[in-house]
């Protein structure tokens, strides 16, 4: 017997069905990864388990947790069930602790809640807890506010708080998403050692095909509520039998085909910029301290060119961004676009904001939910003195619209009728239509599904070529960096440490960051191969 | 207009709040029977054919009264959310625009000190300065509409300025005037109307609290609140001198929640689509 069967589980929410049979299982001291694409229903089959739907949702079929049927459960049955015997870990470790509460205090909450101890018996398991959790005492005392630690430190007192009770079941909804490349490498070997030392069973659910493929024992892959193919790793790398498998495979380890057109002209160059933040003073009298988020940045970005630019949180590559947007001044150095000089303490001036556009990250909060595509679209003619007007501005507004695959139709539309790809798709025509020499990309594909990133890149790319346009692409993707720029720059701690071709830096990184960097990178081609 | 009236909640509350917006402006060219005699004869007769709403303590007809009194206690409680969202919603905008700066702390400090005084001890002293008066009253009540109106439009406007539409629009070169009137306030005009609705009912209440202490609409010119009053000590004797002016605060009061809530949704392009 398996420690979750799953079997013909269907899930409605009003007349909505949103699973359809979806039989799967979970062994002991097994990793069992649910993939698929937003919408897939990979997470409600998670919320399932512990019948944490939400309102109206009716589920259906058969789902038995160590031999126990969990859909005919009460509430009072499940409370007991839940933390004790099954754990959960949520993406966003930010928003799943109590700031307000001490990490020692939370950890034990889990205790304390199913009255498996008493009060110092608690905090003494919490102390273990996290000291499994790679959290030791010297470094972190259970007196700790969540405020005090960093992301990944905050992922591993979500996990304490989830083994304290050392569950037979940990489900884990997309642990490593909100965490930076280095910090998810550590926090997956973090979840395959507790799997392997406490013999409990985890159902990992996530988007990213990369991140699974190292640490899973079993993949299920799902597409609209429904699995599509299950089996052990090796079996689904060997054979992929189901189209929908092979696409997203190839999806995410897409390379769109590329023409190299750098010109030897510099569009921009960066030469020693430096960007100081003034903190809150730590006492009234006295001089306010300066956080240097940007301290002597050089580089060159040529016409035609797409330069990577890739750091994990924090390095300073979005204040980096803001400066060459002409958002923020910069303390020190200077900017010079098309070899316009423009020196620290000015602002880039509009003639010059012309050459360049901007797309966001997320396809949600880049619009104004007020206004229609027409007018968030035509949004940068106000860079322009003489802005076509009338016919001419709506005749604009659809080429722009048609340039990135979508219908003058759509011009008529409000953002939220749109999915998060063809709104990223808008943010492009946003930034297509004044024509830049330069469109600086800032995550502009990191929060979309691996299917739909694959049409973007190949869009950008077709877009490069055809309007002769520059990329700045920033991100924290280095498979994606890797298949769409031609050099790239590292960043860390508001340095540049490492610049060069994007292949030679790939293959023979010199800095040891970038080495780690690479490292802990999912590598999906070799296991592929 | 049309599709707003298809709401069932927005057609309630209009007309129930226009029935006595109605009632106020008929009241300029026709009453029933004139409010500023007095007929001691028929004095607090009850509800009757030639009566509708009875007669009060000097035989004045209520019905009358409460169609003169709603031009007073509508027009007093408009202008003073007028003066509170005209003169709140720039000075929260501004303060959010330049969040940190010298404007910003003048403004929501220049705000702390109306808050810091009681609302209706400041009104008593505007109009122990200035003299009894319903453009006093409004003065009053509407200088304490602007702080309530300022903090709520810079609030809701600090979380707007870090969204990713807001800086797309700083890169298209905007500046933050047009990015306050073009993306900001559209963006908070929900919450302003139903914050609207909220100091409209206020204001019709603090209307009846200061022309009960006698520093509102002075007498003969009737008020809803007066009204309510004046009733007070008869209220045993003669219980519909209290019910129709209650009543009519009430059933304004309701009927302009009523239409916030609807005009909210409405606004929201979201629920808009889901209805066509």
């Amino acid at each position: 017997m398996n420690l979750l069967e799953i079997e013909g589980l269907k899930l409605n929410i009003g007349a909505a069905e949103i699973l359809h049979d979806v039989s799967l299982d979970v062994k002991r001291g097994e990793i069992t990864a649910v993939i698929g694409e937003s919408g897939s229903g990979k997470s409600m089959t998670a919320y399932c388990v512990n019948q944490l739907l939400p309102r109206g949702a009716v589920a259906a079929g058969h789902l038995r947790f160590d031999g126990q049927d969990m859909l005919g459960l009460d509430e009072a049955a499940l409370c007991r069930i839940r933390g004790r015997d099954i754990g959960m870990v949520f993406q966003e470790p930010m928003s799943a602790l109590n700031p307000v509460q001490t990490i020692g205090a939370q950890v034990a909450e889990t205790v304390l809640i199913h009255r498996a101890a008493g009060k110092a018996e608690a905090m003494a398991i919490a102390r273990e807890t996290l000291n499994r959790v790679g959290l030791p005492e010297a470094a972190f005392p259970l007196g700790r506010y969540p405020h005090e630690l960093s992301g990944g430190q905050r992922q591993r007192v979500v996990i304490a708080m989830a083994i304290a009770l050392r569950p037979r079941l940990l489900i884990a909804d997309e642990p490593t998403t909100a965490l930076d490349v280095t910090t998810q490498a550590q926090i997956l070997t973090l979840l395959k050692r507790l799997v392997a030392e406490d013999g409990m069973g985890l159902l990992l659910i996530s988007h990213d095909l990369g991140v699974v493929a190292d640490v899973a024992d079993r993949i299920v892959i799902m597409r609209k509520g429904a699995v599509v193919e299950q089996g052990s790793r090796e079996e689904i790398f060997a054979h992929m039998r189901h189209p929908y498998t092979r696409m997203l495979f190839e999806a995410s380890s897409h390379v769109p085909a590329r023409r190299a057109g750098a010109k030897d002209v510099p569009i921009l160059e960066v030469r020693g910029l430096v960007r100081d933040y003034t903190l809150p003073k730590a006492s009234f009298f006295g001089h306010a301290p300066k956080f240097r988020a940007v301290s002597g940045v050089s580089f060159a970005l040529k016409k035609g060119e797409s330069l990577g630019l890739v750091g994990e949180s924090g390095c300073g590559k979005s204040t980096l961004t803001r400066a060459i947007l002409g958002l923020e001044a910069a303390q020190g150095g200077s900017i010079l676009i098309n070899g316009q000089e423009v020196r620290a303490g000015h602002l880039v001036p509009r003639h010059l904001r012309r050459n360049m556009q901007v797309v966001f990250q997320d396809p949600y909060g880049s619009f104004n939910p007020r206004h229609k595509v027409a007018r968030l679209v035509a949004e940068p003619f106000h860079l322009l003195d003489d802005a076509p007007k009338g016919a001419a501005r709506s005749e604009a507004v659809v080429m722009a619209l048609e340039a990135v695959g979508m219908v003058a139709a759509d011009a008529d539309k409000y953002i939220h009728e749109f999915s998060g790809g063809q709104r990223q798709r808008i943010a492009i025509a946003r930034a297509l239509i004044i024509r830049p020499e330069l469109i600086i990309l800032d995550e502009a594909v990191s929060a979309l599904d691996v299917s739909i990133r694959a049409q973007i890149l190949d869009l950008l790319a077709a877009l490069s070529e055809r309007f002769g346009l520059s990329y700045l692409f920033i991100s924290h993707d280095l498979s994606v960096v890797r298949a769409i720029t031609d050099r790239v720059l590292v960043m860390r701690a508001g340095e540049i440490v490492e610049e060069g071709l994007t292949e030679e830096v790939f293959n023979n990184p010199t800095h040891p960051y970038t080495r780690a960097l690479i490292d802990a990178a999912p590598k999906l081609e070799e296991l592929m191969q | 207009m049309k599709a707003l009236l298809k709401m069932p909640g927005f057609a309630i509350g209009f007309i129930m709040a226009f029935a006595f917006v109605l009632a106020a402006l008929i009241s300029f060219f026709w009453l029933p029977y004139a409010v500023d005699g007095v007929d001691i004869a028929n004095k607090m007769q009850a509800p009757s054919w030639s009566n509708w709403f009875g007669t009060d303590q000097y035989g004045r007809d209520i019905l009358s009264m409460i169609m003169m009194g709603g031009r007073t206690s509508i027009a007093v409680a408009i202008v003073a959310v007028g003066i509170g969202v005209g003169l709140g919603v720039p000075l929260g905008l501004a303060a959010a625009a330049r969040k940190g700066g010298l404007l910003d702390e003048i403004i929501m400090r220049g705000n702390d000190l109306i808050f810091a005084f009681p609302a209706l001890l400041i009104a008593i002293l505007i109009t122990a300065v200035l003299g009894a008066s319903a453009l006093n009253a409004i003065i009053a009540i509407g200088i304490f509409n602007i702080p309530v109106f300022a903090r709520l439009s810079r609030g809701a406007a600090l979380s707007l300025w870090t969204r990713d539409f807001v800086l797309a629009a700083r890169v298209a070169g905007k500046g933050r005037v047009r990015i306050s009137f073009e993306h900001i306030l559209p963006n908070i005009t929900n919450l302003l109307i139903v914050q609207g609705t909220i100091q409209f009912s206020l204001g019709i209440l603090a209307e009846a609290a200061l022309s009960y202490i006698g520093l509102g609409a002075q007498p003969p010119i009737p008020s809803w609140g007066r009204m309510l009053a004046d009733s007070q000590t008869l209220v045993s004797l003669a219980p519909h001198l209290a019910l129709f002016p209650g009543a009519a605060i009430v059933l304004t009061v309701l009927g302009l929640n009523l239409m916030g809530d609807a005009l909210r949704d409405h606004f929201d392009p979201k629920t808009r689509r889901e209805r066509q």
